[in-house]
């Protein structure tokens, strides 16, 4: 027997209306309100044991203080899974349900499923760190959206196979993952479809869109490179072997600088990659096949090049997108300039 | 200040507006090769870099690919 949890708001939690929404968080053994409709579509195989009620305006207030008096409520129970709202519509109930779910997603690392309205705010505060199911416009559609959330939710539990965000109902959080495709269709055989379909003026859809490009000007190019500072920056995902930053192996949001100062070269072992866009067994064998610590210390003891700067910068380059990746590369850049660097070498994957 | 991007997929990095940029070995070895012996990978790869920083020395006026 599976065990949920399910947070509402003070309206749907059935203690008040808006003269209720500072109404400080509670939590109740068995099904308030919508919980009843989630525990029929769970049916017999998962229970939902407690209902978390909190008012919105206490949420959006309080914020820490909520959260965290619903992580104590939680600390003595045995959960699943995590449901929270729907909230179709209701801005400050999505906002609460993904301030929620986020916190149990961090502190108990069970899954945590939500619904609301494309128009809701929650959706685009919340889509990347949660499954949010599109949900209808009111409370006319409790039922479809408790519905889609319970379904998903037996799929996660039971561990039945993922379709795409689009084929489950949730908002796409961003993520790329690989799929077989049914029935199997090559790669080659879709890029030829697809080049078949644009020959003939046909419509077709790319698997890849690009963003427009972006131009920057040319920079002005060292003089004297016996007196420069050169630095390594790479979307290789080379980092200590323990990944201090905890950079994401696809659809990197963060980034590392690392110290190499006194080091001849990269050690296997000692430094790693962490990304998970290509085969990593000669970068793992060799980190210096992607940071390149060792030609570039031949060339600073030869004077080629003033100096090797201390640290090399690194993220993922997989699945990241051009937008993320801009503002990685500009909150590098105050680094670089701290470090005094003249050039950089950018290594790709 | 100026930057090179060494990049197996020189079409990616031009339609992304790279303005310097030395094509490597490949995707997932960029500045090594496993069918070398690790000398020979050694002088490929401080070739390699060698381009490189000289591409941070030469002027250019438009998106350009550095022979190596």
């Amino acid at each position: 027997m599976k065990k949920a949890i399910l947070y509402l708001n003070q309206f749907f939690g059935q203690i008040g209306g808006e003269d209720k929404a500072d109404f400080a968080p509670v939590i109740k053994e068995g099904t308030v309100g919508p919980a009843m409709a989630l525990q029929a579509q769970l049916g017999d195989d998962v229970k939902v044991t407690h209902t978390v009620i909190c008012g919105d305006n206490y949420m959006g207030s309080h914020t820490t203080e909520a959260t965290d008096t619903i992580m104590k409520f939680l600390a003595d129970k045995e959960f699943d899974i995590f449901f929270a709202g729907p909230a179709f519509r209701a801005g400050r109930y999505g906002v609460a349900c993904g301030q929620v779910c986020n916190a149990v997603s961090k502190k108990y690392k069970v899954p945590v499923i939500t619904s609301m309205n494309e128009e809701n705010p929650g959706v685009e505060m919340f889509r990347q760190d949660m499954y949010i199911f599109k949900g209808g416009d009111s409370a006319a559609k409790m039922r479809r959206d408790v519905k889609k959330m319970a379904q998903f939710g037996m799929k996660l539990l039971t561990g039945k196979e993922l379709l795409s965000a689009e084929e489950e109902g949730y908002y796409g959080r961003g993520i790329r993952r690989q799929v077989w495709t049914n029935p199997p269709v090559t790669a080659a055989d879709r890029a030829v479809d697809m080049l078949l379909r644009k020959l003939s003026g046909q419509p077709f859809e790319t698997e890849l869109p690009i963003p427009p490009k972006d131009v920057v000007d040319v920079a002005p190019s060292i003089k004297d490179l016996s007196k420069a500072n050169i630095a390594i920056v790479t979307s290789g995902g080379i980092v200590p072997a323990d990944n201090p930053d905890k950079i994401q192996s696809a659809s990197a949001t963060r980034w590392g600088k690392y110290d190499i100062s006194g080091l001849d070269r990269l050690e296997s072992g000692a430094y790693k990659t962490i990304h998970a866009g290509f085969d990593p067994t000669e970068a793992n064998k060799n980190p210096n096949v992607i940071v390149p610590v060792d030609a570039m210390r031949a060339y600073e003891r030869e004077g080629k090049i003033g100096k090797f700067n201390d640290h090399f910068y690194s993220t993922v380059g997989t699945g990241t997108t051009q937008g993320e990746a801009a503002r990685m590369a500009k909150e590098m850049v105050p680094y670089l300039k701290e470090e005094g660097v003249d050039g950089v070498i950018q290594v790709s994957t | 200040m100026p930057i090179v991007q060494m990049c197996n997929l020189v079409p990616v990095a031009l339609t992304v507006g790279s303005n310097k940029i030395v094509q490597t070995v490949s995707i997932p070895h960029p500045l090594g090769d496993p069918t070398k012996s690790s000398e020979e990978q050694y002088k490929l790869r401080y070739h390699l870099v060698g381009v490189a920083l000289n591409a941070l020395t030469t002027d250019i006026n438009e998106q350009t690919v550095f022979k190596s």
